[in-house]
């Protein structure tokens, strides 16, 4: 095994690892991790050279390990993201994100008259699979393309 | 059935279709049925809706139930900021069955949602009209003894109409071979046409009213609305093409039939409506018929 790098964001003893988010992304995945209300030890680094996308971000949670579940609504934002656990500054698991079918509370409907824009309500969607991202609203079943996507 | 909500003509299978449709046909044999009595329902028009609203409380009427509701949101706490998830928790303590129209696209399906009694959605903004959809098939049924084989001409906005999207979804469970005329600007969706290609169903584009019209047994037309049109030398350009006018009528077949979902402004010339073949004054009717089948369906009573 060679030897390791110096790493810009340092270990972790045990917890989760998000790598490969592209940079302008991060707070997106935070907001979306909801890691902006979480007690436990972050770091993060960002405007990371990364040779997939330019710049890429990273954010390591310390002493937590998500469902996976949670970890695929980031995949959204951050489709090439890839997560590893760590215990005992080893890495135990590794695993791409995966697009959930089914995306509830997360994107925003592009139709100004969907009901989702005027009740407070969580927002549906079905992925519709095709050349690009695609998602059709539960409700008012139009498709929000990945050029409407917003991201709530 | 029982109990389930009709929010999307796509909640209905072939068979449930069929089955309102023959039902229809029954109680336009028989229209005064005391099914409803002893039922309350709600009709909530959050947008006013004459035509609609008629047609439902003619067939609650009917069927013996009796009526809550409003007929525009100036008349119900919606002026006051209720959200629309309250007012439905709220009224479905007091009906059996909520028959609503909301200017809002997802909302009958909201409302399902939240609703402890089934929902009939009539008209969520340019989403679904289910109930219009099942009027038209038993029109369709109706005159022309089948859905099977038909070949349906849709004629008008094709882009904006939901009449016409939903019905293409419904009469696709019957083989049919459609033709499509509009002007460029409203043209069928491609999201439409794919989902044709994908169920091999042969649908052929227009843009003019030809002698093409001598192979349809339906008809459908809608209304070109001006303000579908950013420019209105464009509207202009073509308003007048998709007149039908009686002189028109001349070689077409024997069983073809004129439907329109109503209001028409000038899209039909008065003049065809001696002709045999005008059929949207009977099809509004059979709106009473098939909304009848509908709720006394959705309420487990036949």
């Amino acid at each position: 095994m060679t030897a390791k790098k110096e790493l810009r964001v340092s270990a972790i003893q045990h917890g989760t690892v998000i790598d490969h988010i592209p940079a302008n992304k991060l707070f997106k995945v935070i907001s979306i991790l909801k890691l902006d209300r979480c007690k436990n030890l972050i770091t993060f680094g960002t405007n990371l050279g990364s040779n997939r996308f330019g710049k890429k971000a990273i954010v390591k949670v310390a002493d937590k390990f998500f469902d996976e579940k949670d970890l695929n609504k980031i995949a959204l934002v951050a489709p090439e993201a890839r997560f590893n656990v760590i215990k005992d500054y080893d890495v135990v698991e590794k695993r791409e994100v995966e697009l959930p079918n089914e995306i509830v509370g997360i994107a925003k409907c592009f139709n100004p008259k969907c009901i989702t824009n005027t009740e407070a309500m969580a927002t549906k969607f079905s992925l519709v699979v095709s050349k690009e991202i695609a998602l059709k609203c539960h409700y008012c079943e139009k498709i929000t393309t990945k050029e409407h996507l917003v991201i709530l | 059935m029982k109990n389930r909500s009709l929010v999307s003509i796509n909640d209905f299978s072939k068979e449930e279709i069929l089955q309102i449709v023959d039902l229809a046909a029954k109680f336009e044999e028989n229209p005064n049925q005391e099914l409803l009595k002893n039922k309350v329902i709600a009709t909530l028009f959050f947008e006013p809706s004459t035509r609609t609203r008629l047609s439902f409380d003619t067939a609650i009427n009917r069927l013996g139930g009796r009526i809550i509701g409003f007929s525009d949101a100036s008349s119900s706490s919606t002026t006051k900021g209720e959200t629309l998830k309250d007012t439905i928790r709220m009224v479905s303590n007091y009906a059996d069955l909520i028959v609503m129209r909301h200017p809002l696209e997802g909302s009958a399906r909201y409302a399902d949602e939240e609703s402890r009694v089934p929902i009939i959605n009539a008209g969520d903004g340019a989403n679904q009209h289910p109930t219009q959809t099942l009027l038209d098939l038993y029109s369709i049924k109706k005159t022309q003894g089948t859905l099977e084989n038909l070949n349906i001409f849709m004629v008008g906005d094709l882009k904006y109409g939901r009449t016409v999207h939903s019905l293409l979804q419904a009469m696709s469970h019957f083989n049919p071979v459609f033709n499509f005329i509009s002007p460029d600007e409203l043209r069928m969706p491609d999201e439409y046409k794919f989902w044709l290609d994908s169920k091999g169903i042969t649908f052929y584009e227009h843009t003019e009213f030809t002698d093409i019209l001598s192979r349809a047994d339906i008809l459908y037309m809608t209304r070109v609305q001006q303000e579908r049109f950013a420019d209105p030398l464009e509207y202009e350009k073509v308003k007048n093409i998709y007149i039908l006018k009686n002189s028109m009528l001349k070689n077409t077949k024997d069983n073809l039939r004129i439907l329109h979902p109503l209001p028409r402004v000038n899209e039909i010339n008065t003049d065809v409506d001696a002709n045999p073949k005008a059929y949207y004054f009977q099809q509004a009717e059979n709106g009473v018929y098939a909304r009848m089948a509908i709720i006394a369906s959705i309420l487990g009573l036949v």
